[in-house]
């Protein structure tokens, strides 16, 4: 199949510094692979929901995942903070190396690993307590703050999700009396805080109205500076606004991985270019 | 249209089914009414000073039932505080950590045999395995006797109340890469703590009532006694020897005693109701 051998030469390329084609063009671009996929497969119980699935994630850009319901692409997210583990019947097989550590190994400590990878749902859950214990909670687990270091770090974060202007005169506030855009943009404040490398967003805006999406996604361009961005999406403007790089996943298999210019103006397969201008998924 | 057959004849069934449910209703209420009133109207001459002062009474002496009513106090508060920590831990296994395991499965089946095991043959086995070997009577087997059936009730609430907590909260709680123990403590706890108390409360107003345990475990003491190592009087067993007994001032006290107990027991329930509602408003 040419467009898993494309995919396959995108990510030697990328490793080995050598390419043809549109991976010549990244290696100059691009910078360095924070998460590389080799060979993954997942399995829910018997169902085979991952097929020998390479691709990379790149430090500081923002990459997409699109794909019809069931794809499998929220299940790829989950297996790069290993969330899955939470579940006994679930498995997975092949390689993800993080920083160049395979993190499928039974050895990873999974507190650790998840302190470094982030993640944001897709329904906003504020924990039951206040404002300003939703965001301290995860970084006490961590490190020690004094009160006013505390203090700096739950501003910084609320200000980075854009959040803190409506919310510093309540912060005592019980985090569930916020509204569904403000208690996402909680949710990525509270992931923001304990300072992690990569942010995984698994459609961190379908619930939400227009005026909330609009502000998580320039939110989403803003924390590229400083953080490497995985993002599930069923919008496709939205991975096209967003993104860097571009996914697109059918049945468990990853069809076409590319630059997200390539895959919205001259995708490779006619599969992709079927899903992207709406003719089926 | 709406003259339409089908519509008439939902709409006869519509208040046939709601006058069933009505006079359902009311004929609850109407019993409830009965028997709070008959308790009112036989118990309230009873409740004077002297009840809350003065010791139980030989039959034909004035007296109160403070010695019952410390140790109805004592009894409970030893069967919730045992009770309570066994039974939100086990209800907390079977929600967090068991789930569908084979051993789960089988403690929720024996934990369902006793919510609604007799509580006289609790009573007999604490007779058996407590008071036989120690060899009398004692306030500490009573109160063990109402933890075992606090224990049944309190797994139960705990469990289902942790079951209602979505998991997506747990995710994001173990996405921070916060450790299982804290995210059940700091998340799950707080989470469900509404329901949780009103699980305590509920069987805190159980075995306030609760008589036939206590008949051969704490078995009853005509004196205020504070060591729990012996006999203890309690308001169920006083109630029950009282009202049974020929002498009138007997009965009266046993009228009083009944009252006490339904009135603190609703006390309880209100608290437990505000309780759930505050957790309402901040959903």
């Amino acid at each position: 199949m040419s467009g898993a051998e494309r995919i396959n030469l995108g990510v030697e390329a990328d490793l080995a510094m050598s390419g043809i084609s549109s991976a010549a063009r990244d290696k100059t671009e691009a910078r360095s692979v924070k998460i590389s996929v080799k060979d993954l497969n997942f399995y829910y119980n018997t169902h085979h929901a991952l097929k020998d699935v390479s691709l990379p994630i790149h430090e500081k850009q923002v990459t997409a995942f699109i794909g019809p319901s069931g794809c499998g692409k929220s299940t790829l997210l989950r297996v790069f903070n290993r969330m899955y583990d939470l579940y006994p019947k679930q498995r997975a097989e092949g390689e993800v190396l993080f920083d160049g550590v395979n993190i499928l190994t039974p050895n990873i400590d999974l507190n650790l690993l998840r302190a470094r990878i982030g993640m944001v749902f897709q329904k906003p859950t504020p924990f039951p307590m206040s404002i300003y214990d939703n965001i301290a909670f995860g970084v006490k687990l961590y490190e020690r703050l004094s009160s006013s270091e505390m203090a700096d770090r739950v501003e910084h974060s609320l200000r980075r999700a854009a959040l803190w202007d409506e919310v510093k005169d309540k912060l005592k506030q019980s985090g569930l009396s916020l509204s569904g855009g403000q208690q996402q943009r909680l949710c990525i404040a509270r992931a923001v805080a304990v300072e992690p490398e990569v942010l995984l967003l698994d459609e961190p805006a379908s619930a939400l109205d227009p005026i909330s999406t609009a502000k998580i996604e320039e939110l989403i361009d803003e924390l590229k500076t400083d953080y490497t961005i995985a993002i599930v999406t069923h919008n496709m403007q939205q991975a096209a606004r967003v993104s860097d790089f571009t996914a697109f996943m059918y049945l468990g298999e990853l069809i076409e991985f590319d630059r997200t210019s390539t895959v919205f103006t001259s995708p490779a397969l006619k599969q992709t270019q079927d899903y992207i201008t709406g003719r089926f998924g | 249209m709406m003259n339409n057959v089908r519509y008439h004849t939902r709409k006869v069934r519509n208040v046939v089914a709601l006058s069933l449910s009505l006079f359902a209703t009311l004929t609850g209420l109407f019993i409830l009414t009965i028997i709070l009133a008959t308790l009112f109207i036989n118990g309230f001459d009873a409740i004077k000073p002297s009840i809350f002062t003065e010791m139980t009474p030989p039959p034909g002496e004035a007296g109160g039932l403070l010695n019952a009513i410390y140790g109805s106090i004592m009894l409970t508060l030893v069967g919730i505080v045992t009770g309570t920590p066994l039974g939100i831990m086990a209800g907390t296994y079977l929600a967090e950590y068991g789930r569908s395991e084979r051993i789960a499965q089988i403690v929720r089946f024996i934990n369902d045999i006793l919510l609604s095991a007799p509580s006289i043959a609790v009573g007999i086995f604490i007779y058996e395995i407590m008071v036989a070997p120690m060899g009398h009577f004692s306030a500490w087997a009573g109160g063990m006797a109402l933890a075992v059936i606090v224990v049944p009730v309190v797994v139960r609430t705990t469990e289902d109340m942790l079951n209602l907590v979505p998991n997506t909260l747990r995710e994001s709680a173990s996405a921070l890469g916060t450790p299982k123990w804290r995210v059940i403590s700091s998340v799950c706890y707080r989470a469900a703590r509404n329901g949780m108390i009103t699980g305590v409360l509920l069987a805190l107003a159980r075995i306030s009532g609760e008589t036939a345990p206590l008949l051969f475990t704490a078995l009853n003491n005509q004196f205020f006694s504070t060591n729990m190592n012996a006999p203890m009087a309690n308001l169920p067993v006083v109630i029950y020897q009282m009202a049974l007994s020929p002498y009138d001032d007997w009965q009266e006290l046993a009228w009083g005693g009944a009252l006490i107990i339904t009135i603190g027991i609703l006390a309880l329930n209100i608290v437990a109701r505000y309780l759930a509602s505050l957790g309402g408003e901040r959903r």
